[in-house]
């Protein structure tokens, strides 16, 4: 790529021609081995758009997008930018051509300020004054133009996620993007700093720059783009105008059949309560106090859903009750304390009282990814007197039953010999899911249910956890997900930097008000 | 999906390795001035061509079986013992002081005294890494090696010391009692008939060597306590959650396989030398990890690879021995067969599953 060629590609798209698509993909093709990762992709982006794409996991989104910045070259096919094909061999080139790109995890230096960051890789001569003028000068007016303000002189790791999120735009746009990819931008953000953002991208595209968002989140989708893409398996299966279409629709071209969106459920009818937790400390290895004084409790048969931005505590909460975390306080199991530090503070304990857990990250966590299927499904009910003799284990046994357990469960293909890594996603769920509640514990704890799990299977794990709970069951649901919050608590509690901002009752929260719990903001509900 | 068929990984790819090392060491001898057919068919001849040859190709081969699976079983815990060789040296010490300070009746009761004194010794000597690994996250690798040089220095001082009959000339112990002395296979092998050499040092340890084995495999594939050992080397925060103390589960599984290591002693102190020398070990600890290298951590892979580099032992001491090829050189073709083996293992790897891959597209 040539600088001549890139100018060329700016100049076309300063005035951008309405009926010359930005971006033409003709026939993208690109196989990983055996797996066909993108099979013949054509796409067209028009320009001063907001053009979505999405899909499920591992449907080929993020291939598709790699190939467009440069990180993977396309077996077959073309790429047309404004008209002219051009060959992206690498992320310079990609910039080059007017592409800018922001990823999901952030790539930022966190101790520099946020011009240090812009300027990072255009520097442009051996001192850096000149050219951070320049900077800050750019920075100013593009903040004025798109409401993009972040303080300049402030040191990324100081600023939030919302405002990081900013820079990374920003040093895209000071790289004169004119194609703005982003790659699940909401997965981080808090629902108003999602507002913002949105109205960020609303801004861009009117002053005629063109974006991909991509996504799995059919809201996002329906709330700002102009056009949508949807992938299946690696193919594009359809294009449409997102006024021409609804989520039902969507959710069935991306799956291929009929889904339930909604979670269908009767109100709760809470007994006694089965877990009560007495300001838990937890102080990590970096001296860092992770829970403040966290309580709360949970009766028989209904679902707390403790809502969050990623980081916030609620991963130490799920460890400390699930064994793999010491902690300080109190916690009550059926109106027994269980202990929180010494050797009994461990997953084979809390398993025995009736603490079940299903962690927020399975492939590290929940299951061992080398062993199989049949081998995973006794994974921390492998001490149980009833899988084996003395010190030997009924593989035999053990099989058979996974197999049975399989078939229940719905997991596909429903061979236990295969290796947990060999599964999908959803999947792997199942197969932790089957295991945590088959022996009927009185407390699941379940984190990130569905991160990472396609459509399709979230309806089932869904109705599974209602099923746990009409069965008189208590669940802590932990998830950053918002929207599965709301449809399976019965109580929502918030947590923010280690502490419990307020909880509400699930039918009375409304997503602002939860979000503001989210940011810090105590709400006239705290508790 | 599996990129290729089992037997490919299991058979193979060792194979073509081995393959691989063969003709660079034929190259080698070629270098020097030697034929490497001759060569290759003294090896053979010297190691495997007569009862003689054979009882030292398994003597060895047993050294190796019981330092390859000290090391085969530290790594399914992604624990790499480096300590073999001391562990076998305190093992030797185990053996030797239950031999020459217990009186014994019959050599079975011996040998299992002597067995339990071994595995115990060597396990001792692999407690303090492990336990520093495990509470202070002190590298094994680092620690299990210095351990190495503290256990030659401690038999040095106990050999030419304490151990050492008043008047003895050399560093060893005394010769152990009669009572104490293990059947030879020319032993073992007579009342079946079969004449096997008498002057050849390979014994009944070889035997307790394949039932190592045979636990071994149990035990990494038939219990809880294997279950975890596997599951905490694939993954300690997926130990963790599942209630398996990393703590624990380090010191057993180090326990376990510098008990192994220890009982090699039951070999080469108790069953050849019968007293214990300075340096009865002869590297055999370092070999132990080419061989659960070469073995890929499985007990039947182990067995082939001892009986392999045993065969390596005795056929490069043949060598030496009726050709201009300096000893020296076997050690180089030693290396070769670890470094391809071993280090090399995806060069060979990567082509073949490439082939497969193409082969199953073909068909498809």
């Amino acid at each position: 790529m040539t600088g001549q060629n890139a100018n060329g590609a700016r100049q076309a798209t300063a005035a951008p021609d309405p009926q010359v698509p930005a971006i033409e993909l003709r026939g993208i093709s690109k196989a990983f081995g055996p797996v066909q990762a993108n099979k013949g992709i054509s796409m067209r982006v028009m320009p001063g758009t907001i053009h979505g794409i999405i899909g499920e996991n591992g449907a080929g989104k993020s291939t598709l997008m790699s190939i467009l910045y440069g990180f993977y070259k396309a077996d077959a096919g073309e790429i047309m930018i404004s008209g002219r094909p051009t060959v992206i061999p690498d992320s310079q080139a990609a910039i080059a051509a007017g592409i800018g790109m922001v990823f999901q995890h952030f790539k930022l230096v966190e101790n520099f300020t946020v011009l240090e960051n812009i300027i990072l890789g255009v520097e442009g001569g051996g001192l850096l004054r000149p050219s951070l003028a320049k900077a800050r000068a750019a920075l100013k007016s593009l903040a004025e133009e798109y409401e993009l303000n972040v303080d300049p002189d402030a040191v990324i790791e100081d600023i939030g996620v919302g405002q990081q999120q900013r820079v990374e735009i920003l040093k895209a746009l000071y790289r004169q993007a004119d194609i703005l990819i982003l790659d699940e931008p909401t997965g981080v953000l808090t629902p108003a700093e999602a507002d913002h953002l949105f109205r960020i991208l609303r801004n861009l595209r009117d002053e005629g720059k063109t974006i991909i968002l991509i996504t799995h989140k059919l809201r996002e989708i329906m709330e700002i783009t102009d056009t949508v893409s949807v992938m299946r398996r690696g193919e594009m299966t359809a294009t449409v105008k997102t006024t021409e279409t609804s989520p039902e629709h969507l959710a069935e071209l991306m799956v291929g059949r009929k889904v339930l969106l909604r979670v269908e459920k009767t109100p709760a009818t809470p007994g006694k309560p089965v877990l009560e937790v007495d300001n838990l400390r937890v102080v990590d290895a970096a001296g860092v106090e992770r829970l403040r004084g966290v309580s709360l409790n949970i009766r028989a048969g209904e679902v707390l859903g403790l809502a969050g931005v990623a980081g916030n505590g609620q991963s130490e909460l799920l460890e400390v009750l699930g064994g793999m975390m010491p902690a300080a306080g109190q916690v009550l199991l059926n109106g027994q304390p269980i202990p929180l530090t010494g050797p009994h503070a461990d997953g084979q304990s809390r398993r025995t009282a009736g603490i079940a857990h299903v962690p927020e990250d399975r492939q590290r966590k929940g299951l061992i990814m080398d062993y199989t299927a049949w081998e995973n499904s006794v994974f921390g009910y492998h001490r149980d007197p009833a899988i084996g003799r003395g010190p030997l284990m009924r593989n035999a046994a053990i099989l058979e039953h996974a197999q049975q357990q399989m078939q229940r469960f719905d997991v596909r293909p429903p061979n236990p010999r295969l290796a947990a890594k060999s599964f999908s996603g959803g999947n792997q769920q199942k197969v932790v899911l089957a295991r945590e509640i088959e022996r009927g514990p009185d407390l699941l704890l379940i984190g990130q249910p569905t991160r990472g799990v396609d459509i399709g299977a979230i309806e089932f794990i869904h109705q599974q956890i209602i099923a746990l709970r009409d069965a008189g069951k208590a669940i802590l649901l932990v998830s950053v997900e918002l929207d599965e919050i709301m449809a399976l608590s019965d109580r929502i509690a918030v947590i923010f930097d280690g502490r419990i901002m307020g909880e509400v009752a699930a039918d009375q929260a409304s997503a602002q008000e939860l979000g503001l719990m989210m940011a810090g903001v105590a709400t006239g509900k705290a508790a | 999906m599996e990129r290729m068929p089992k037997w490919a990984d299991v058979v193979l790819i060792p194979l073509i390795s081995l393959l691989l090392a063969a003709v660079i060491s034929g190259l080698v001898i070629l270098a020097i001035g030697e034929d490497p057919i001759n060569a290759l068919n003294l090896m053979v001849k010297g190691a495997l061509g007569s009862t003689y040859g054979w009882g030292y190709t398994l003597y060895y081969a047993t050294n190796f079986l019981f330092t390859g699976l000290a090391v085969a079983v530290a790594f399914h815990a992604r624990l790499f013992n480096i300590g073999g060789e001391g562990q076998a040296m305190l093992g030797g010490l185990g053996v030797a002081l239950v031999c020459l300070y217990l009186p014994w009746p019959h050599w079975s009761l011996a040998l299992l005294a002597a067995t339990g004194g071994a595995a115990l010794f060597g396990a001792a000597w692999a407690f303090l890494p492990a336990i520093l690994q495990a509470k202070r996250g002190s590298h094994i690798v680092i620690t299990t090696i210095m351990f190495n040089f503290i256990a030659a220095a401690f038999l040095n001082w106990l050999l030419v010391g304490p151990l050492k009959p008043r008047g003895a000339m050399d560093p060893s112990t005394a010769r152990f009692p009669e009572a104490v002395h293990l059947p030879s296979l020319h032993e073992i092998l007579a009342p079946l008939g079969i004449s096997f050499s008498k002057a050849a040092p390979a014994n009944v340890s070889f035997l307790v060597g394949i039932l190592a084995c045979i636990l071994v495999w149990a035990l990494i594939w038939r219990t809880r306590l294997g279950y975890e050992i596997r599951a905490f080397g694939h993954s300690e925060p997926a130990a963790r959650y599942a209630g398996i103390s990393p703590t624990k589960i380090t010191v057993i599984t180090m326990l376990i396989s510098g008990g192994l290591a220890g009982m090699m002693a039951i070999n080469n102190v108790m069953g050849e030398a019968e007293r214990l020398v300075l340096n009865a070990t002869e590297g055999a600890g370092f070999i132990g990890i080419a061989v659960a290298l070469m073995g890929r951590s499985h007990p039947f892979g182990v067995f082939l690879a001892a009986i392999l580099f045993g065969f390596l032992y005795q056929g490069g001491a043949e060598l030496a021995l009726w050709t201009n090829i300096p000893r020296e050189l076997i050690i180089v073709i030693q290396a070769l067969v670890i470094l391809f083996t071993g280090a090399l293992d995806n060069m060979v790897r990567m082509p073949l599953e490439r082939l497969f891959m193409a082969l199953r597209r073909r068909r498809a």
